[in-house]
């Protein structure tokens, strides 16, 4: 009989391979002078720039690990000398300071674009797009979404509107199919796409499969330390068998947790991280919940910027370039509801499901995208459902935005109301 | 039994000695830079003003942003939880607290056992508070004391366009120079708070009674202001600048009564379930 080795460890070893992976092939690229493209994580169309061979930067990642290096200021003061406002993205400003600084990265040296894709799933991707045409001259391929708010989408993938939109989607994707192909001298191979998007089939299974073991009592894992891990590779490596055998590996690791009885750290209180974490205090961000039992057993943001798939999600491999359209919109309706107005259902839903005891709401200082609908959001599920939550503010990069005592202040106060709760409860 | 509650706030140390539910000994100093010391001198003019010693003394309890600097203390609270719980003692109809403080603007809805039921909090600056007055105070030499008898002179006040407490000053000094009346330029620095911290008390909810705490709540223009704004009184009681100390003291009393093993909640909560 042979018993199976368990698999503790894998997450963190094959990730920072990866990561390192990519950060040489960014090296290699830039030194090559080979074409890459720009992407966001919404919306990123990975599978598609793969059939090219094109290498795939996402700024959103290189800017979050700015400040996880803790180097972004000097990047974010580099754009502020340049006349950028304190109130812009932290992201966008940590990327121009990366470009003013000749692209040098803490982890690397990245390449310069060759396209750009954007969106309209963020309010400042077309206009950050348009900061890198203005310093390259590359082309911005802006890809418009009909934008869908709430329940609209529950009108299901039959409905007429869906079937409108994709027809719109699906024609703007073949405008982007003849650009990749004047760009690389590559004629678009159908079945190389198909092959990228059956890979994010089965990494979406796996994704999706890894946070609902989070269900778990003890969580196996913390959704903001390693589930910034599972959003870099989720999206560096989107479409690709790497990337497809990260998660099963994460899967299995997970799995073997919870059979060994890992879990994290002493779990008293299961949270929901409604919004993104301050990357400039990543460990001190979750210390100061772990410090009281507080887990983070799930986030908005896992959804939202995690490849935008729903559960049970899988391309329709028969029509790439129809499911490809359907998919964005679908991902774009999650994405444009889920930080806004429209979070209430899911998060009343994921509290029941992963047993959440509260939710801290993160509003992020230079993100009105993901900040504005949190106060309403947090209300609603507070007198409708009795479920209670923190607001706090920070911002996604920038230190100066931290304050330590005043978080500190309100998470142990908010620790001590949901104590008081569950002692009530006991009573 | 004896207990203590201290509450080290960013501008003053307040520490209450309590024989079970009565006080009998309060202290109020400037916290200074040193905050344990602050914490300490506080501690023994209460202990004096009570009458006893710190052997008599069963159980201590810090809070404040310096919670963590009052060493002698067996556990540590915030003063979100100390004030809810110090509001229902004094007041145990309440049901919304308002603490206006040096740096912070508390909004709380509290339970009849005084356990946070929700709270908000002013935003990373310290626009809308204590503070804010505090500059308007410096900008025209008049002690804090007066500044809210001079404000309910006022007939015509004017719009204050910021709460930024470093451009009040600037402000004020503006409208002192288009010739604007004291009375009236203090008014409109009052309403800009009240509207301010009544935002955060709508944010969880007014649920009468409320009850204003904290050093602000001895301004009697910002409480007639508050009870206009919210179209119902304000409970402000004597003991109103000790609420958080008070509060730090009840939860010393819980735990001396039934023991570090099983501490009360906040304490418990903030002990991670350990004990202290």
């Amino acid at each position: 009989m042979t018993t199976k080795t368990p698999t503790i460890g894998s997450i963190r070893n094959e990730s920072r391979r990866l990561l390192e992976q990519w950060w040489r092939e960014m090296a290699a690229a830039d030194h090559a002078g080979r074409p890459t493209a720009y992407v966001f994580v919404m919306g990123s169309l990975g599978e598609l720039l793969r059939a090219f061979d094109l290498p795939v930067n996402c700024p959103e990642i290189t800017s979050l690990q700015t400040a996880v290096r803790g180097a972004s200021l000097q990047y974010l003061q580099a754009a502020e000398d340049s006349g950028y406002s304190p109130d812009i993205c932290g992201y966008v400003k940590a990327d121009v300071g990366l470009h003013l600084k000749d692209r040098q990265h803490p982890n690397g040296r990245i390449p310069k674009p060759a396209l750009v894709i954007a969106t309209n799933m963020c309010n400042t991707y077309v206009t950050w797009a348009e900061i890198w045409e203005q310093m390259y001259g590359c082309p911005v391929f802006v890809l418009d979404l009909p934008a869908w708010r709430g329940t609209r989408a529950g009108a299901g993938a039959d409905g007429e509107a869906l079937r409108n939109d994709r027809r719109y989607v699906e024609a703007q994707l073949r405008d982007l199919i003849a650009l990749c192909e004047d760009l690389t001298g590559t004629a678009f191979d159908i079945d190389r796409l198909r092959e990228a998007m059956a890979q994010v089939n089965r990494m979406a299974a796996s994704y999706h499969a890894v946070l609902a073991l989070n269900q778990h009592r003890p969580a196996p894992f913390s959704a903001i330390r390693e589930g910034i891990t599972f959003q870099g590779i989720s999206n560096l490596y989107r479409g690709s068998p790497e990337g497809t055998r990260f998660f099963e590996l994460a899967r299995e690791e997970i799995q073997d947790r919870i059979r060994l009885g890992m879990g994290t750290l002493e779990e008293k209180y299961r949270l929901l991280l409604a919004g993104t974490t301050c990357y400039a205090a990543l460990k001190r961000f979750a210390e100061m919940f772990e410090q009281w039992g507080g887990v983070f057993v799930h986030s908005t943001y896992m959804v939202f910027a995690g490849g935008g798939f729903a559960p049970g999600f899988a391309y329709d491999l028969a029509r790439p370039i129809e499911s490809l359209a359907e998919t964005l919109l679908l991902s774009a309706w999650r994405g444009w509801s889920m930080p806004m107005f429209y979070a209430q259902d899911w998060l009343a839903e994921t509290v029941r499901e992963w047993s959440v005891d509260g939710i801290c709401f993160h509003g992020v200082k230079s993100c009105r995208t993901t900040s504005t609908g949190l106060p309403d959001v947090r209300e609603w599920l507070r007198t409708r459902c009795d479920i209670p939550g923190l607001f706090i503010q920070s911002d996604l990069v920038d230190p100066r935005l931290w304050s330590d005592a005043q978080l500190k202040n309100r998470i142990d106060a908010f620790i001590e109301s949901l104590a008081g709760r569950r002692a009530t409860a006991g009573r | 039994m004896l207990v203590a509650g201290v509450d080290v706030g960013s501008t003053q140390t307040k520490a209450v000695v309590m024989d079970d539910t009565r006080i009998v000994g309060r202290a109020l100093l400037d916290t200074g830079a040193r905050l344990h010391e602050a914490a300490a001198a506080a501690f023994r003019e209460a202990l004096l003003a009570a009458g006893a010693r710190e052997a008599d003394v069963a159980c201590i309890v810090g809070t404040g942003y310096g919670r963590f600097r009052v060493q002698f203390g067996h556990a540590q609270v915030t003063e979100i939880s100390c004030h809810a719980r110090g509001a229902v003692y004094l007041f145990p109809r309440t049901r919304s607290v308002l603490d206006i403080g040096g740096q912070d603007t508390k909004a709380i809805r509290v339970s009849e056992t005084g356990q946070v039921l929700d709270f908000c909090m002013n935003d990373k600056c310290s626009a809308g508070t204590g503070r804010f007055l505090g500059a308007a105070s410096q900008a025209l030499e008049i002690p804090l004391s007066e500044l809210g008898p001079l404000a309910l002179r006022s007939k015509n006040p004017v719009t204050m366009t910021t709460t930024c407490t470093v451009f009040a000053e600037s402000e004020i000094l503006g409208w002192l120079a288009r010739g604007r009346r004291i009375e009236d330029v203090l008014m409109g620095v009052h309403v800009a708070i009240a509207s301010r911290s009544l935002s955060l008390l709508r944010r969880v909810g007014v649920e009468p009674e409320v009850t204003f705490t904290g050093g602000v709540a001895r301004n009697v223009a910002m409480v007639r202001l508050l009870e206009e704004l919210t179209g119902s009184p304000v409970n402000v009681s004597e003991e109103s600048h000790y609420c958080g100390a008070i509060g730090a003291a009840l939860y010393a009393l819980d735990r001396a009564l039934v023991g570090a093993q099983a501490a009360t909640v906040a304490a418990e909560a903030v002990d991670g379930g350990r004990g202290a």
